[in-house]
């Protein structure tokens, strides 16, 4: 196809300094008034929209739990958001597949007990994709459950690496994960920022136990820049809201005072209060 | 998210009566209005429309596929409106609900009846290849009006569309060509609500509880209407069409500024 040694991925396709680096990433917290939280996650030219609904009460009631509230999540790409051919609206196998797991990367940080026979539904939409979407998408989520004020004790960061011929590269492009000249491994990484503990792995490729290990060392490298960038939205949401807002906004004023005890797992607070940002700040840099 | 009490609602409606509007706009003002087009670039065309807080992504994709038996020269036209429950805590999972078969529906009638598009240009072998327009719509937020905002999306992404490199057998969609499908026509749509005498456009989802009757006006740029979907569970007059139609009309010539 082009002049390149075979066998050799010495540069990335995209023009990327190192095999380390990540692609330009951007977050926006509250982009969805409706929602009770909300985000936009950014990474390349993938982008991820995800809003987050209740707790609310919980249908069909047979699934309810009275011990706990529940976290619902749905992956879905817009029919014109993929490379190819339109994507055929609705629940395909592959979106129902990435809805569980996205579930469980961001279940261990939440605590519901305090919202017995409730849900909590997290909807996530890509209006643009280039691989990765999935991380892209629990990073979206994570931002627009502490956006709604659900009681969190960390943020979950997630990114994929890669093994592409011989190196290992963060975060694959579509043009790495589909590289032909070499064996490829995409493996899907979601992280707890303060403890490096797992919460999604998944990969498809082939890889050697010694690479798999240094590629996860590189993710728990590299999550703490999308780790700034989910903490920098969310204070920036609440920096432009501080001063009394108009009515629409009460839910928000809740989830602001809520998102102020991010840190610790006790329950949400009741009454409305003002933004204590520094508070904010505080207990997301402890973490 | 528009829970409206019994009380609440009637006195929307009162004010409304008298010309006064939930958000404080006058009748016939809409919300400020903002379009972006190539907000995704995976699409042949794409357009976000804002107006206020309602926010809609338009994806054009362009596909190879078969004519109808009955029409074996014309390419196909094909809209969807997904209201994902990202936008809205009243939108649901499941197959389109009837409120999106009715969007789309309208949205179709307005760019198919004006015949912006020329049909016969989309054919490529007749009786056996056409090129298929497939118009996606997705809500990204919900504050009322959807039907104006999408079909507004629909337009302006139609209007930076351009086809994918196709080679006789495949298409390849990394690559966009210059070549632009050819929108010969603007059919702008504009609903225009009515509530005791008074007429008003772009509603709030509170306002969208509290109208007697509307009626979607889809018109191009010499004044022809190509569409009509009246809606609302109360009948309307002659006299009334005359003054909706004005008005969509008078809204439409201004909206038209806006996609040039």
């Amino acid at each position: 196809m082009q002049l390149v040694n075979i066998m050799a991925y010495t540069k990335r396709l995209d023009g990327r300094k190192s095999f380390t680096e990540l692609r330009p990433i951007e977050a926006k917290a509250g982009i969805i008034k409706s929602a009770h939280g909300s985000a936009m996650f950014r990474i390349g030219k993938t982008i991820a929209y995800a809003a987050v609904y209740g707790p609310r009460e919980l249908h069909p009631k047979f699934m309810q739990d009275p011990k706990t509230g529940i976290l619902r999540c749905h992956y879905n790409m817009m029919p014109f958001s993929g490379s190819g051919e339109r994507i055929k609206p609705g629940p395909s196998r592959r979106s129902k597949e990435i809805s569980l797991v996205t579930k469980n990367a961001l279940l261990p940080v939440l605590d519901l007990t305090d919202y017995p026979n409730a849900v909590v539904d997290v909807f996530i939409e890509f209006p643009q994709t280039d691989a990765g979407s999935r991380c892209a998408g629990i990073c979206a989520a994570s931002i627009a459950l502490a956006d709604a004020g659900i009681p969190m004790k960390d943020l979950v960061a997630a990114v994929s690496v890669g093994r592409v011929d011989d190196k290992i590269a963060l975060d694959l492009d579509y043009q790495e994960e589909a590289y032909e000249d070499g064996p490829v491994a995409d493996i899907p990484v979601a992280m707890l920022p303060s403890t490096g503990e797992i919460t999604l792995l998944q990969m498809d490729g082939e890889i050697s136990k010694e690479m798999l290990m240094k590629a996860i060392q590189e993710v728990r490298k590299a999550v703490g820049q999308i780790y700034e960038v989910q903490k920098k939205a969310l204070k920036e949401k609440y920096a432009s809201n501080a001063p009394i807002a108009d009515v629409e906004s009460d839910i928000v004023d809740t989830g602001v005072a809520t998102a102020g005890t991010a840190g610790n797992t006790s329950g949400a607070s009741g009454a409305p209060q003002a933004p204590d940002l520094e508070a904010l700040d505080r207990e997301l840099d402890e973490n | 998210m528009a829970l409206l009490n019994d009380s609440l609602k009637q006195h929307l409606i009162d004010s409304l009566r008298k010309g006064i509007r939930y958000d404080g706009r006058v009748l016939d003002e809409y919300r400020p209005i903002a379009i972006e087009r190539d907000v995704t670039r995976n699409a042949e065309g794409s357009a976000r429309v804002k107006i206020g807080d309602t926010e809609v992504i338009a994806g054009i994709k362009l596909m190879v596929g078969q004519p109808y038996a009955d029409s074996p020269e014309d390419g196909n036209l094909v809209v969807g409106v997904e209201l994902s429950p990202l936008a809205s805590p009243d939108f649901e999972l499941g197959p389109p609900s009837i409120e999106a078969i009715e969007l789309a529906r309208v949205v179709d009638r307005g760019i198919r009846e004006s015949k912006a598009i020329d049909s016969k240009k989309l054919c490529i072998t007749a009786s056996e290849k056409v090129w298929v327009v497939s118009i996606d719509v997705c809500i990204v937020n919900h504050d009322g009006n959807l039907l104006d905002a999408c079909a507004l999306a629909t337009l302006a992404a139609l209007q930076d569309t351009h086809f994918p490199k196709y080679n006789g057998d495949k298409v390849d969609y990394s690559e966009r060509t210059t070549k632009k499908l050819e929108l010969k026509k603007l059919p702008l749509l504009v609903t225009v609500y009515k509530t005791g005498d008074n007429l008003f456009v772009d509603p709030t989802p509170e306002e969208e509880m509290c109208y007697d009757a509307k009626l979607s006006v889809t018109t191009v740029q010499n004044g022809d209407i190509c569409a009509l979907q009246k809606g609302g569970e109360k009948p309307i007059t002659q006299d009334d069409i005359n003054l909706m139609t004005d008005l969509a009309l008078a809204k439409a010539k201004e909206m038209r500024k806006l996609l040039k």
